[in-house]
């Protein structure tokens, strides 16, 4: 019973010094009524959806596939991860529900895990193969996945540590993995770029790393190579055969013996993927002032003083039943402190400084249509912040910019391009979530995936599309010859809004708990909070403009 | 009287040098300070660190580690006193205790011995000359037959005199060797044993001469305590009983022996005095006697003429501080008390803790003490009892004191420990493995076993092997609570003394790998008093489809073969409330779940946890295998914890990756493959080889010897020695490589 006492008298220490401040968010929920809790159970409903979903891609390419990794005394993809991560360090996933439903085949997590872990103390970018899936074959979705990881990367200094096993292209889908300029090349280029910029690049080979796949390894500054079970070659034997008419098997042709001792390829033998793991802990614990270094806290952070619990019951599931954004927001912020400026004006729009863990963010949120004044009012806001270089969290429920003669005639086009046109241009990291629906213009202003936020996240209720389904299908009907497809169509814009064909096609990054709000938006915040350290490009804070800042090379295989 | 005594008093010495290590250079420095006597330590190089040497207010270094180039030399110790000025020289027991010599040239150079005579040390070192005079002083000896005459007839008739049953035992004999038993007083039977007796002891010891003596089928070993002062003042402070032994080596020990009537107590209190009185003795001795426990009779062993290992007991049930009566004889002065004056209050017991495996026969441990936990004592000396004075002809019948007196329920129960050595440091490489002693006092011999158990339940140790369990085991053990002590006690009750090693329960299993789990937690409040980012305060959170979780594998036994020993492999998940665990113990057996259960480090060494409702403060200490040495499936080159659990310290190994073992494979393949490395920390006694002799496989190459073992280390393979790494008298550190043999080409 004693054992958490001093956590117990830490609490009362803190909330004892909670007196009343005027930027305390009230609570004036009642979470006795009906419809607090008929919203409550929806949201449970839905998250206990997203559970099983997520639990069933965590089992990646199914129960044959993990054993056969098994009996050839291989770790798999997940434990792979685990003994790279330090140990109790969080970690952040991305999209693990990409390519869910998106192809004929089932492609759980598009083959693909990546996100953010601690690594020997530093916070890296990290991409694991999923044999288990495929073979690890590269789908659109894949490429797609693995490029948005490296965005990740760049855009906050963070050194990539790539565990490979893949047998690279999915040949039959060449066509939209190969040619273009956001796809299979593009890994290279950025592992190049990166390397350049001085982030580090580090490549584990567990497995087959076969011809475009072979320079993930070829291209990565420090690499590491499993002994009788890493292969790297430009051509596997049979295309050497008919190729050359030389006849080689796989351990002669590019086995890790061979990388290590004759070809250079490789730098670290390992025994097996935990020995070649844990040479991986090593090579991150050496890799000095590359890359960026964490920047801690403004604040010591502090519990909102409301349970996140209670954000079920507030939002629910249904976008057209409205909120009151406030009330997110007080469950969300440390202290539940939340300095609000221009209260009074445009109040469909709520813009505020907090702090999130400590880290002070300035949020624009929304509370109704946009209207002129609030466009205008998160436009005044974006720059303030952007002046102060105050990162910028964006809660969105928007249902866009207000219609009708009166608002076009008050140059609503003109106040909203304003907003877009802040939101594209400020010079500060933009987190996005969105906690309801993110419809039409709205999107834009509310920094959507094209306004390029360090990270955007979804609720698993919310919707994004054009506008809102109903109004989009009579629109539809209106102009269309075939007024019976109205219902049928109706339901399949339904179905593309959601939350789950969004992650599905990596158009955000991921669906989060509203419970985990605050500690995904944290992490996301500590990341934007660094700083490069040496390098010789702009530091990760500034612009995110992806074209080569960098002077010299990188680090060249020699 | 009183008045008469304190006018004549001597002054204590000033300073006194004490020529001992350990618990009893530590118990020696106590009274002294006690006192206001100075002291000076010595100390021999690996003791640099050691407890005697800082509680000391000098100390000096004299010599290396061996013994004999150091705690045995003479010439340093009195160099030292001269250097010092100490009047005054306390030898502990061992060492130089019962050497005349000793107390011969300390005399000569005017410093006092602390300790008898010489010539009492002398003639009760002599085993023939101290059965004599004890004859001569009506002290009873064990009847035999010492002669020269080896007539089978002769020898019979002898037998016959002595009473069956007989041990006939060769002079030159050991380790059982040469010795026989005859039950039954048959000429034939005689003569059967006493040539195979003898033909064995030819074959082992070239000489068949032999000594008839009565065997006793129930011996005890009761001891008793003398004093006496220079005055011609001997008194007894009665006896202790030290029956339950190991390879003939005291173990634990008591006072008052259970059983005896006062007569028979008085009886032994007055043969040992007059034991005493026979050769002058002076100071503390003790006379020990072999007991029969089917007939009560006891006869004369030998005196031992110093301050015994097992005095505490005496202590506790005399309330007396016996290094403070050996001062107060030294300096010149009477006995403090007189013989009616003496208490015999309660019951005590001494539990010696050693460095050794009972479990392999006792065989001594050696290492360092990695952690060491004990129970608090309530006692540095013996507790105040209430002041006796019996009539003048029951002086020696102190029956009166033992029951019936109100003061010992005030007095209440006592507990004493006597140590020398504090954690971190080595024991038994180069000196007795003895850890230390415990030493409880309670109102009578049930109240002291109790307190004895719970003591040794607190007693925790790790890095070396140690007889804790055992004492428990014997602590609780029926036969000795019932008083049925014997020297044959430990044999006889091995059964029950040795219970089969339980598997390690799935709650021990599942608190190991919490604490592995645990322990990896990054305590980054600690680092510095900023604020820390959630990447530092949001431990063990996944977000977006992952957990929390590892899958440790333990290994439930330390088995010399670890392929096969078997495992268990312990999942543990972070729940989703901070702290909590969802932890999973697999074994071949069983599987069990333990679920959201609170688990947090509350030192590096103990884990809090709740188990199936049970609040557990658990001391878990990991023991790493030396860095030095490439992994190997020994279990010393893998990670062990020790776990404390219901008065037990159960092993857990952790065994070393695969990719470890593979790289420390190739490291030892790599090795030499005749090299001969030490299995241990030891003393190099004798080379056998020298560079370029032809070996075959078997054959001895090098004698090894650590804590009074010796080892013989021979060739793996026939070959030609290429190097010989070490010399006679050397200290080798566990690993070392002493000789390598090239193979020779077949």
């Amino acid at each position: 019973r004693s054992l958490f006492s001093s956590n117990l008298l830490r609490t009362v220490r803190l909330s004892s010094r909670r007196n009343y401040h005027a930027s305390v968010l009230p609570s004036l929920i009642s979470t006795s009524s009906p419809e607090f809790t008929a919203k409550s159970e929806a949201m449970e409903v839905l998250i206990s959806e997203l559970d099983a979903k997520m639990a069933q891609a965590r089992l990646g390419g199914g129960l044959r596939a993990t054993e056969r990794m098994r009996s050839k005394g291989k770790k798999l993809p997940r434990e792979r991860l685990g003994l790279l991560l330090d140990p109790h360090s969080p970690f952040l996933e991305l999209s693990a529900l990409a390519a869910h439903e998106v192809y004929p085949e089932s492609i759980p997590g598009a083959g693909i895990i990546t996100g953010i872990g601690r690594i020997a103390g530093r916070e890296c970018v990290i991409v694991v193969n999923d044999a288990t899936v495929k073979g690890g074959s590269y789908y659109p979705l894949t490429v797609k996945k693995h490029l948005r990881a490296q965005e990740v990367a760049r855009e906050h200094g963070l050194p990539c540590v790539y565990v490979v096993e893949s047998g690279g292209a999915a040949l039959p889908h060449q066509a939209n993995v190969f040619p273009d300029k956001e796809h299979f090349g593009r890994i290279f280029y950025n592992m190049a770029q990166m390397s350049a910029l001085g982030i580090p690049q580090i490549a584990v080979v567990h497995g087959i790393s076969v011809a475009g796949g072979a320079y993930v390894p070829a291209m990565a500054d420090e690499n590491i190579i499993v002994q009788n079970q890493g292969r790297i070659f430009l051509a596997g034997p049979p295309l050497v055969k008919a190729a050359t008419g030389e006849v080689v098997d796989e351990e002669t042709l590019g086995g890790g013996l061979m990388h290590s001792s004759e070809s250079g390829v490789t730098d670290h033998l390992a025994r097996d993927d935990e020995h070649a793991l844990a040479i991986a802990r090593g090579i991150v614990g050496d890799l000095g002032h590359a890359g960026s270094v964490e920047v801690g806290p403004d604040a010591t952070p502090e519990d909102p003083l409301y349970d996140a619990s209670e954000l079920h019951g507030i939002v629910g599931t249904d976008v057209r039943q409205a909120f009151d954004m406030r009330d997110v927001i007080a469950r969300i912020v440390d202290g539940s402190r939340f300095r609000e400026f221009k209260k009074e004006y445009g109040t469909t729009m709520i813009t505020g400084f907090a702090h999130i863990h400590g880290y002070q963010v300035g949020i624009v949120a929304n509370n109704g249509i946009l209207f002129s004044p609030s466009a205008l009012k998160a436009t005044h806001f974006i720059q303030l912040c952007s002046q102060r270089q105050i990162p910028l969290l964006f809660l969105v429920n928007v249902t866009g910019y207000m219609v009708g003669s009166k608002a076009e005639k008050g140059g609503i086009a003109k106040d909203g391009a304003k907003m877009v046109r802040a939101v594209a241009c400020a010079d500060v990291p933009k987190l996005t979530v969105v906690v309801g629906g993110s419809f039409g213009a709205g999107n834009y202003g509310m920094s959507g995936r094209a306004y390029s936020p360090r990270f955007l996240w979804m609720w698993p209720n919310a919707k994004v599309s054009v506008m809102g389904s109903g109004q989009l299908s009579q629109v539809m009907a209106s102009v269309s010859d075939n007024p019976a497809q109205h219902a049928s169509l109706e339901a399949e814009i339904e179905r593309q809004s959601t939350a789950l064909y969004s992650t599905a096609r990596l158009w955000d990054d991921g669906i989060i708990k509203p419970t985990d709000t605050r500690d995904v938006v944290g992490l996301g915040l500590a990341l934007a909070a660094r700083k490069r350290q040496s390098g010789t490009a702009k530091g990760p804070s500034g612009s995110t403009t992806w074209d080569g800042a960098g002077n010299g090379f990188g680090v060249y295989r020699m | 009287s009183g008045s008469v005594l304190h006018r004549t008093r001597k002054p204590h010495f000033d300073k006194i040098l004490i020529a001992n290590r350990g618990e009893i250079a530590c118990r020696v420095i106590r009274t002294a300070k006690k006192l206001g006597i100075r002291t000076v330590a010595v100390y021999s190089e690996v003791d640099k660190d050691a407890l005697h040497v800082r509680e000391a207010d000098e100390a000096y270094c004299i010599g290396p580690a061996p013994s004999a180039e150091s705690y045995l030399r003479m010439d340093k110790i009195i160099e030292v006193c001269h250097k010092t000025g100490a009047q005054a020289v306390h030898p502990g027991y061992g060492f130089l205790s019962e050497n005349a010599a000793f107390a011969e040239q300390l005399a000569k150079e005017g410093i006092t011995f602390i300790g008898p005579p010489a010539s009492a040390i002398v003639s009760m070192g002599s085993k023939s000359e101290s059965k004599s005079i004890m004859s001569a002083a009506g002290v009873p000896c064990v009847p035999g037959y010492h002669g020269s005459e080896q007539d089978p007839n002769f020898l019979y008739s002898q037998a016959q005199q002595i009473g069956f049953p007989v041990l006939i035992k060769a002079i030159h004999g050991g380790g059982g060797k040469g010795m026989r038993t005859v039950f039954e007083d048959s000429e034939q039977a005689f003569n059967e044993a006493l040539s195979s007796a003898k033909r064995e002891s030819l074959k082992a010891f070239g000489n068949d001469t032999v000594l008839i003596e009565k065997y006793i089928i129930h011996p005890r070993h009761v001891e008793v305590q003398v004093f006496a002062d220079k005055l011609g003042g001997v008194v007894s402070l009665w006896e202790r009983d030290c029956s339950v032994q190991r390879r003939n080596q005291k173990i634990i020990e008591e006072a008052p022996a259970p059983g005896l009537s006062p007569e028979l107590r008085a009886d032994l209190s007055a043969k040992a005095i007059a034991a005493a009185r026979a050769v002058d003795y002076v100071g503390a001795g003790t006379v020990e006697f072999i007991f029969d426990n089917d007939t009560s009779r006891f006869f004369f062993m030998e005196m031992n003429t110093r301050l015994q290992v097992e005095h505490p007991v005496t202590e506790m049930v005399t309330g007396l501080d016996l290094v403070e009566w050996q001062l107060e004889v030294a300096a010149g002065n009477h006995l403090p008390l007189s013989q009616s004056q003496i208490p015999l209050v309660g019951h005590a017991f001494e539990a010696r803790i050693y460095a050794e495996n009972p479990r392999n026969n006792f065989l001594p441990d050696s290492g360092n003490l990695l952690y060491l936990s004990t129970p608090s004592p309530s006692h540095t000396f013996a507790p105040t009892l209430p002041s006796v004075s019996r009539e003048g002809d029951n002086a020696l019948i102190p029956t009166n004191e033992i029951a019936g007196s109100d003061s010992l329920l005030h007095l209440g129960v006592s507990t004493r420990l006597e140590q020398g050595f504090e954690q971190g440091a080595q024991i038994g490489v180069f000196y007795d493995p003895m850890i230390a002693k415990l030493v409880v006092h309670g109102q009578d011999r049930t109240e002291a076993l109790r307190v004895l158990r719970k003591a040794l339940d607190e007693y925790q140790v790790v890095g070396v092997s140690t007889n804790i369990e055992f004492l428990r085991s014997l602590a609780g053990n029926q036969a000795f609570i019932d008083g049925e002590v014997e020297t044959g006690f430990i044999p006889k009750h091995t059964a029950q003394l040795f219970p089969p090693v339980a598997e390690p329960s799935h709650a021990v299993l599942a608190q190991g790998a919490l604490f592995v789990a645990l322990r990896d937690h990054p305590n980054h409040k600690m680092v510095s008093g900023a604020p820390v980012s959630p990447w530092n305060s949001l431990s063990s959170r996944r977000f977006g489809g992952d957990h929390y979780e590892r899958t440790i594998t333990i290994q439930t036994q330390e088995t010399s073969e670890p392929e096969d020993a078997p495992t268990a492999t312990v999942h543990v998940k972070a729940s989703s409330k901070p702290r909590h665990y969802d932890v999973t113990v697999r074994t071949d057996s069983s599987e069990t779940s333990f679920l959201g259960i609170p688990a947090e480090l509350a030192s590096p060494t103990s884990l809090a946890t709740t188990l199936d409702g049970e609040s557990l403060k658990t001391t878990i200490v990991s023991q790493r295998p030396p860095p030095d040495v490439p992994a190997s499936l020994s279990v010393n080159t893998m990670e062990r914890l020790h776990v404390f659990s219901g008065g037990r310290k159960i092993t857990l190994v952790l065994p070393s990756p695969k990719w470890l073992l593979s790289l420390g494979g190739d490291l030892l393949k790599a090795a030499a493959k005749g090299a001969l490395k030490a299995p241990m920390p030891s003393l190099v006694v004798e080379v056998k080889v020298k560079v370029g002799d032809k070996v075959v496989k078997g054959q001895a190459v090098v004698v090894l010897e650590s804590m009074k073992t010796e080892t013989v280390l021979r060739a793996n393979t026939d070959g030609v020695v290429k190097a010989v790494a070490c010399k006679n008298g050397e200290m080798v550190a566990e690993g070392k490589e002493l000789v390598d043999i090239e193979e020779e080409d077949v």
